[in-house]
């Protein structure tokens, strides 16, 4: 409030000018200055100004950028995202480079040739040698950078390998659910907008016997070093998905499963220990925009060891035993199948398994 | 032809509202309102522009205090907004979304597209190209007024209980089409979508008539070759317009179809409000394909015009020839053929094949090559000129350092694997506000401030055009140069706020320093209006061409009539851009002197032309516009 007030303050006296400066003008106004007076004093002011703008500028631009390099990084935790970074910071460097240069250069110039009385500006309309070399030497620049850059956008988008981990990932207002196959068939059993109700969140439909041990967890758990492909699917409106420690974004669109597979390099204890910061969590935000609560559409992540992983996808319960209601939905044949793959009821045929051994 | 009714008048006493009645032929509504005078719609153009990009600038203001200072009692603003401050004294989300919304689509379309391209289309290409007025006077008027009237019904959707369109400005299915997602859905999305319908039909109607203008009613000499690059970054800017927003128009018309007479266009699979909608079949992503075909395109119809009126007044102020006038032309005949090949950029990661990805991230970084012929070319042209920092001069130099750093991330931006990343975050709010939008209002700024002489025939206060360009120049910076940090760490963008994620948590102060930068660059354009109606009425009177430019603009008398010239329209014997030729005893020869007049500074080619001017002299013009 105090700062509105301030600034406030500070419009009040821009005005004040502005009406001090109007009594001056006033009298301008009205008086015979003609174009041929051109102040050669605020001309050369103006000059000084863009030089002392670079200087001051790019000395902020560079300090800034070193000095807070640790503050405005997120450190990477997949492999794509290597490979993104890196390419990042080679853009950075080339555009930098150009950008200096560039900006140096034209300032230079708008100072050095400032209005001088009784110069004459050189009559330079065109060279088609220097045209042609600053048109082949951005070509051949950003050549190079499209193709470093298709590779790896080629390598991300290409299919996820057979063995990767699949997770199903359901956007809705405003929160994401994730859906993993069960570790029984290690399968995501079918689904159907139309079969969504306030329980069935996911629309599964149970005449699928691989739904039966599906189950729903609200945190995103992923192993380490093993590849993951997410299946995003929304209910309602576009979301996106986005992992940013990940390097990962990629749209949820109602009515279309979209797809992104990563592999995760660090765990959540592990990246705690690089940063030195214990209370530190992945996260999954919300990147495109979905309604009154898209900045609160948060899921935490959580990377865990694949030993781990497995650990805590056998302690989960099915979504089928969670709501027992569900099972008249599935038909009768597939009744005691569902009953055993959803851990309501002991498998017997692992008792003899184990029996055997 | 429907060329309007000529009269030539010396009157002077223009801006004397009393005494109009008796001099003028029109009255008060066919002089003033109902004009068919190009120069007069480009000023209705003008002024509505600028009450826009004050109303967009103010909502951007808003929400920047919500960015800025999170924690901020907002009760004071409840006069103002009353129920969309909350009884805690907080911004709405949802209004917050609606003022993002908003800002957008009134600075791309109203400001940025009519503001700038109408008010210099229609003031420059009649004047540039030596014709009495546009083509057709009545589609011109009722450009403007189909414009008016889309604004009037895009200002009402503020008023609406429900709230103005909320859905950002792409309006993006299905939040765009369910009112059920989000309120500004409703009423507010319907009067967004009868609102672009209408600024479209302006939109086509200005193009058209800048097209055929421009291809037609050229005066005697003036040749394609011979236009200035102002006319040609109109002219392309009018053919990417009137290819591009039909598209607009008819994702529009799905759209409504889709939000009001049940089908699927767009829509599918959805469950929303505790119910399973019937659609089935339909696509958000095509909504996308079509809304940035022309989404795409409009970047270039908003920074063509601004390249085209910087490329004039910065050979003018530097006082040497533009460099590469034809590589100038070329760069943005490439820029506008490109424009419409690389719309999918914006949608890498929106489940679009990939391979497409990989097809339009190839198309769109080669639309880096011209844009960096043209930094090249305005660097050229400065070099070893006698540059006269006029304001005009200063916002076109602000325009061309915009259009650099701004650009510059388009790299980033426009390689699919980097874009995976920084989509949708503030990298890219900072990117197109430097390059496209702060890139075009300073081309507006240099615009008005270079022929604002011709405009009202008074000079505007060059100290004042000073001040306003420093704050605003650092401003602009100070408020989008942090967004390049803000964004490499992952703030997304729309977000009412971060402090929900650990991940978004820093930068509270450089958000903080964003929004004072907003607040005082917003104020900084007070000083500019107080120049721009102070100066209308008691600027100092402003000489037939203060600038000392070779355009025909400047050979109108100082307070050009309807008709523009009294008399014959002047023939075109060279280019725009003899500044400083070697030989001439002045720095600049106008358009309209013939090389017989100039034998001391003719290149040698230029000599063979003076056969062609004595045999297709002065009594062969056709006169134009006389009944």
């Amino acid at each position: 409030m105090s700062l509105i007030i301030g600034l406030g303050v500070i419009l009040v006296l821009i005005i004040l000018y502005l009406i001090f400066r109007v009594s001056n003008l006033v009298t301008i106004a009205k008086g015979t200055k003609t174009d041929e007076e051109r102040s050669d004093s605020s001309n050369s002011l103006n000059a000084a100004l863009f030089i002392i703008f670079m200087v001051v500028s790019l000395g902020v631009f560079f300090w800034y950028s070193f000095e807070y390099f640790e503050d405005y990084t997120l450190p990477i935790a997949s492999v794509h995202g290597a490979w993104t970074d890196t390419l990042f910071w080679i853009t950075m460097g080339v555009t930098v480079v150009a950008f200096s240069i560039i900006s140096i250069i034209m300032f230079v110039f708008i100072y050095q040739y400032r209005y001088k009385e009784g110069r004459k500006a050189k009559f330079y309309p065109d060279n088609h040698y220097l045209e042609l070399a600053w048109t082949i030497i951005p070509a051949i620049v950003l050549a190079v950078l499209i193709f470093t850059g298709l590779r790896a956008w080629n390598d991300i988008t290409a299919p996820a390998s057979e063995q990767a981990e699949v997770i199903e990932l359901v956007a809705q207002q405003f929160a994401w659910t994730a859906r993993y196959p069960g570790v029984k068939d290690n399968k995501l059993g079918g689904y159907n907008f139309r079969l969504i109700d306030a329980v069935n969140e996911f629309g599964l439909d149970l005449t699928d016997k691989n739904t039966f041990d599906d189950f729903k967890s609200l945190e995103l758990h992923i192993p380490k070093g093993k590849e993951v492909l997410l299946r995003i699917r929304a209910k309602d409106v576009l979301h996106s998905v986005y992992l940013p420690h990940f390097r990962v974004k990629m749209d949820a669109v109602p009515g279309m499963t979209t797809l992104f597979k990563f592999t995760a390099t660090k765990t959540t204890q592990e990246m705690r220990d690089e940063l030195g910061n214990p209370s530190f969590n992945y996260e999954l935000a919300c990147a495109e925009i979905c309604g009154r609560g898209h900045f609160s559409m948060r899921m935490p992540v959580v990377v865990d060891e694949p030993e781990a992983y497995e650990q805590w996808k056998k302690g989960q319960e099915a979504w089928l035993k969670q709501n027992p209601d569900y099972l008249k939905k599935v038909p009768a044949a597939l009744q005691e199948a569902a009953m055993i793959k959803s851990g309501m009821q002991k498998d017997p045929g692992a008792t003899v398994a184990e029996i055997g051994k | 032809m429907a060329t309007t009714d000529i009269h030539i008048q010396h009157d002077v006493h223009h801006h004397d509202d009393h005494s109009h009645d008796e001099h003028h032929e029109g009255n008060f509504w066919t002089t003033y309102i109902f004009s068919q005078d190009h120069k007069t719609i480009a000023k209705q153009f003008l002024i509505t522009g600028i009450f826009w990009a004050l109303v967009g600038g103010t909502l951007s203001v808003i929400f920047r205090l919500q960015l800025g200072f999170p924690d901020m009692n907002l009760e004071w603003l409840k006069p103002i907004l009353g129920g969309w401050i909350t009884p805690e004294g907080k911004l709405d989300p949802e209004f917050y979304l609606a003022l993002v919304t908003m800002h957008g689509t009134i600075m791309v379309f109203f400001v940025l597209t009519a503001g700038l391209s109408g008010t210099f289309s229609n003031f420059l290409i009649p004047l540039q190209v030596g014709a009495r007025d546009m083509a057709s006077g009545f589609l011109n008027m009722l450009s403007y007024w189909f414009f008016f009237l889309s604004s009037m019904v895009m200002l009402v959707s503020f008023f609406l209980e429900t709230g103005p369109a909320a859905g950002g400005w792409t309006v993006y299915p299905p939040l765009s089409a369910l009112p059920q997602a989000i309120k500004g859905s409703g009423m507010g999305m319907t009067l967004w979508l009868v609102s672009m319908a209408l600024f479209i039909v302006s939109s086509l109607l200005g193009s058209i008539n800048y097209i055929t203008t421009v291809i037609n009613m050229r005066t005697h000499g003036m040749s394609f070759t011979r236009l200035p690059l102002t006319i040609w970054a109109f002219f392309f800017t009018a053919i990417i317009g009137v290819l591009s927003f039909p598209v607009l128009f008819s994702a529009a018309l799905l759209l409504i179809f889709d939000r009001s007479f049940g089908t699927s266009f767009y829509l599918s699979d959805i469950f929303i409000g505790g119910e399973a909608l019937p659609h089935t079949g339909g696509s958000p992503i095509l909504f996308q394909h079509l809304f940035w075909f022309l989404g795409h395109p409009e970047v270039y119809i908003v920074l063509l015009p601004a390249l085209g009126i910087s490329s004039e007044i910065i050979a003018t102020n530097s006082r040497k020839p533009i460099f590469g006038y034809k590589a100038m032309i070329g760069s943005m005949l490439f820029i506008a053929i490109l424009s419409f090949i690389v719309w999918a950029h914006h949608m890498f990661v929106t489940g679009m094949n990939p391979f497409l990805g990989s097809i339009f991230m190839l198309l769109t970084l080669i639309i880096a090559v011209p844009s960096a012929v043209k930094i090249f070319n305005y660097v050229t042209t400065l070099w070893k000129g006698n540059i006269r920092f006029t304001p005009g001069m200063l916002f076109s130099i602000g325009l061309v350092s915009f259009f650099l750093t701004g650009g510059i991330t388009g790299i980033f931006l426009g390689n699919s694997a980097i874009d995976i990343q920084l989509h949708d975050t503030y990298f890219v709010v900072a990117h197109f506000h430097l390059v496209m939008g702060s890139a075009s209002f300073f081309g507006m700024l240099a615009g008005i401030y270079h022929w604002f002489p011709k405009m009202f025939g008074r000079m505007m206060n060059a100290k004042l055009g000073y001040l306003h360009f420093w704050c605003t120049f650092i401003g602009v910076y100070l408020v989008f140069f942090p967004m390049h940090y803000i964004g490499i760490a992952g703030f997304p963008r729309r977000y009412y706020s971060w402090t929900n994620f650990e991940t978004f948590s820093g930068f509270a102060d450089l958000n903080m320093l964003v929004s004072i930068a907003a607040i005082v660059t917003l104020s900084a354009q007070f000083i500019f209006l107080f120049n721009f109606f102070y100066s209308m009425f008691r600027g100092r009177l402003a000489p037939a061409n203060p600038w000392n430019a070779t355009t025909l603009e400047w050979t109108t008398p100082r307070n050009p009539q309807h008709g523009n010239w009294p008399g014959e329209i002047p023939s075109v014997y060279r280019w725009p851009y003899d500044y400083s030729k070697p030989g001439a005893k002045d720095d600049f020869i106008p358009q309209t002197i013939p090389y017989s007049e100039t034998p001391e500074s003719n290149l040698p080619h230029e000599n063979e032309l003076i056969k062609l001017e004595t045999s297709n002299g002065h009594g062969a013009i056709i006169v134009e516009g006389k009944h």
